[in-house]
């Protein structure tokens, strides 16, 4: 690891050369089919902020995908991502085990959340949404802010980074789909019943699937609440060339990793982001097949 | 192969260049390698014979970077070619892509004294062939010069950031080039495809101008990695801003997100940068359908065309508002087209896309048919829509292909940088200096988009430039403490 280590530093700290990948450090199961990846990144992790995502590109073939930063440490040097295996990418990704080296990740990209105090905000979180929530959570605690999260998922076993996020809230929710842990139903639901018994938010954060960001959206509209939503669009290069992240704003085409990946959840389309985002059904069940029939490279 | 092999081509009449050999249009379509095969030695000999080597050479001053190309096609006359690929290379670091991409009939060709009479000299495929040689052979590496101890950081890997890298690396700088994407290149390998710029030559290039010393930092935005002031700070005397004109523009028109929509940036990102064409192999996916309509009348619209052909399309449609005369794209790109069963829609705007309400995806193109008018101030036509003449035509993918528009991300974080409302970073047109003491900018960043060879030319002119204001400027920078120190203190 040390050889590695100055191996990198030579690299990257001087600006001269190109990293020759980098390494995995950790890997952790958080529910099926999610996992967690610590990653040694020094430029990214100094540079991270709430709010932004990196490019990862796994191997000389691989694509590039676009990974919410779920934490990053200085004094380890390394960045956090949080995956759910669902294509071909994401499980190349999870079958990596520490001390193998991802090829390229580009970041921090995006524009970093815009943390100050805001006064009470909701942090309504579904799915893997929960790990980019987390920084921004963690960010706005810090600032000052009374941090009430709501955290949901289908079932209990898909919950992930409880223990992070009520580190982080002053008031933390949970609600399954199934009702097997915390209040049977969704997180919008949850976020109604609050602001029913009283809780005046001045902004609420959706961040998960596209429909529970619309529904969370619809909970808010007639309260008037600002309301954020980070976006998880499909996209290529990440800096503002393919305009694959497209989405329709307030009736303005807007480019998720550079305009983004917030945007006013009263403005976004998500019908558009739900159709998008389903742009490659033939082709990732074509490439999952190949995947299989070949041993599955990594 | 159209190559015969055992005739020996000879000077017939002056006036008649040899002609260059294209793989047929029937097997090309067929897949991704380049089309133009470029000169074999015989052809080369015989087209080097024509050039006049005219006292007063034209055809230099249509050279963005004055290669002196009568000296070069001497030596090739003479089967000199090592000393003929110097000789270019003393002007232009990248003989190989220029030979290929260049638009040599607006630039050398157009000013040769045979062009008034007959066809100008080959300038183009000879400069291709004695690059091809040097590639064949190994590129030597360069004598090494006296370093200065100066250090530059180069901030995009395109034409501009290699022009001026290897212009200065030549001179004994220390030079960086930060590149965003995982793989140098810029436009050439992002942008033009692989038949018309194999990959392994822009690859070879860059070989070379690493040799020169230049080191390249792959995965670093800059803006979000490292910022401009960072730079400085980090060590760099001279910045130098290569960034180019990346972002897609779109139509602006109704329909225009449905699925299977791409910008021509995409699109070609997906197929060149990503090499989609080898999917499964690869990853990165892309869907053309049977119908696939591009829009737009430049080069980026005809390797958008090409690319989707050779992907499978059945039918591909270039639409154009303007007319065959007013398409900025090469006569040469427009020609392999038309052979390869590119069809073209003139006169032909388009107004809205239709779609599959349930998949969200695109099923048709609605567009009205332009009338031409007079020319107005500038030249060009004026032109107004028919009223009534609406029409929709099938397609099921479409790329739009209009014009890209600088990344301004480095122009907003950058204090004191000057830029246009479009983002075009504002530079002393001769220098290429901008608002920033030790900033220099070129290519298309600081032009608007344009072509290779002229993002070369701005790149060598603001290398110059830097070289001079190194040697009579104190340099900016504070302190010179290597990073991993200030790591452990910050």
């Amino acid at each position: 690891m040390q050889e590695y280590e100055q191996e990198y530093e030579k690299c990257t700290f001087t600006i001269g050369g190109s990293p020759i990948g980098y390494k995995i450090l950790e890997k952790r199961q958080l529910a099926p089919q999610v996992k967690l990846i610590k990653i040694y990144a020094p430029d990214i992790a100094d540079k991270a902020k709430a709010g932004q995502f990196v490019i990862v590109r796994v191997d000389e073939n691989g694509e590039r995908i676009p990974l919410t930063l779920a934490d990053w440490e200085n004094n380890t040097h390394a960045i956090t991502v949080v995956l759910q295996e669902v294509g071909v990418t994401t499980r190349k990704l999870g079958a990596l085990e520490p001390g193998d080296m991802v090829r390229n990740i580009a970041g921090p990209l995006g524009n970093p959340s815009e943390i100050k105090n805001y006064g009470l905000v909701g942090i309504v979180c579904g799915g893997v949404g929960t790990a980019a929530s987390y920084p921004i959570a963690k960010a706005l605690k810090e600032a000052g802010n009374k941090v009430v999260s709501i955290l949901g998922a289908r079932n209990k076993e898909l919950l992930i980074l409880k223990d992070e996020m009520e580190k982080v809230s002053d008031e933390l929710y949970i609600s399954t789909n199934d009702g097997s842990e915390g209040t049977k139903g969704f997180v919008s639901d949850v976020l109604k019943s609050l602001i029913q018994q009283g809780y005046k938010f001045n902004l609420v954060y959706a961040i998960g699937p596209p429909l529970m960001m619309k529904s969370t959206a619809e909970v808010t509209r007639p309260e008037g609440i600002k309301t954020l939503v980070s976006l998880n669009p499909l996209m290529v290069d990440g800096m503002g060339m393919c305009g694959a992240c497209r989405i329709t704003i307030n009736g303005q085409t807007k480019f998720a990793c550079v305009d983004g990946p917030e945007f006013n959840a009263h403005h976004a389309c998500f019908d558009e982001l739900i159709k998008r985002l389903k742009m490659y059904p033939a082709e990732e069940r074509y490439a999952a097949g190949f995947q299989e029939n070949q041993g599955g490279k990594s | 192969m159209a190559h015969v092999e055992n005739v020996k081509p000879v000077l017939q009449n002056r006036l008649h260049a040899v002609p260059s050999v294209k793989v047929a249009a029937k097997e090309r379509i067929h897949s991704f390698q380049e089309v133009a095969l470029g000169f074999t030695e015989d052809e080369a000999l015989v087209e080097a014979s024509r050039c006049l080597n005219c006292k007063e050479p034209q055809c230099v001053k249509g050279c963005p970077v004055s290669v002196n190309i009568p000296a070069f096609i001497k030596l090739v006359k003479e089967k000199r070619y090592d000393e003929a690929i110097h000789e270019i290379k003393e002007k232009n670091s990248l003989p190989a892509i220029c030979g290929r991409v260049c638009p040599q009939e607006e630039q050398c060709q157009k000013l040769c004294m045979l062009g008034k009479k007959g066809e100008p000299v080959s300038i183009g495929n000879l400069e291709r062939f004695v690059a091809d040689h040097e590639l064949e052979k190994g590129i030597k590496t360069p004598k090494s010069v006296c370093p200065t101890g100066k250090r530059i950081a180069i901030i995009g890997s395109g034409p501009a950031g290699l022009t001026a890298a290897a212009e200065l690396a030549k001179l004994g700088h220390k030079v960086v080039i930060l590149e965003a994407l995982h793989t140098a290149g810029g436009v050439l390998v992002y942008g033009i495809p692989e038949f018309r710029l194999p990959k392994k030559i822009v690859q070879a290039e860059i070989e070379y101008i690493k040799k020169l010393g230049v080191e390249i930092r792959t995965d670093a935005l800059v803006g979000r990695l490292f910022t401009v002031d960072e730079l400085f700070k980090r060590g760099f005397h001279a910045v130098f801003i290569g960034t180019g004109a990346g972002l897609p523009k779109f139509l602006g028109i109704p329909g225009e997100n449905l699925g299977n929509i791409y910008s021509a940036n995409e699109f070609l990102i997906r197929v060149n940068l990503m090499k989609s064409y080898k999917f499964p192999s690869v990853d990165t996916p892309v869907h053309v359908g049977k119908n696939v309509a591009v829009i737009g009348g430049g080069n980026v619209a005809m390797d958008s065309a090409r690319s989707a052909l050779r992907l499978g399309a059945e039918r591909v449609t270039i639409v154009y508002r303007r007319s065959r005369e007013d398409m900025p794209a090469r006569r040469e790109e427009v020609l392999n087209a038309e052979e390869e069963g590119i069809q073209f829609k003139f006169l032909a705007a388009p107004t809205r896309f239709l779609g599959d309400d349930e998949q969200g995806t695109v099923k048709g193109l609605e567009y009205i048919t332009m009338k031409l008018g007079e020319p107005d101030e500038t030249g060009k036509r004026t032109m107004t829509p028919i009223k009534g003449s609406e029409t929709v035509i099938p397609v099921d993918t479409v790329v739009v292909a209009i014009g890209r528009t600088p990344n301004i991300i480095i122009q907003t974080i950058t204090k004191g940088l000057e830029s246009t409302n479009s983002g075009i970073i504002t530079t002393e047109k001769q220098t290429g200096k901008t608002s920033l003491e030790g900033v220099y900018a070129g290519g298309d960043i600081a032009t608007g988009e344009a072509t290779v060879i002229s993002a070369m030319g701005t790149g060598k002119r603001a290398a110059q430039n830097i070289n001079d204001y190194l040697k009579t400027k104190t340099s900016r920078l504070v302190q010179e403490t290597p990073l991993s120190q200030n790591k452990t203190t910050s």
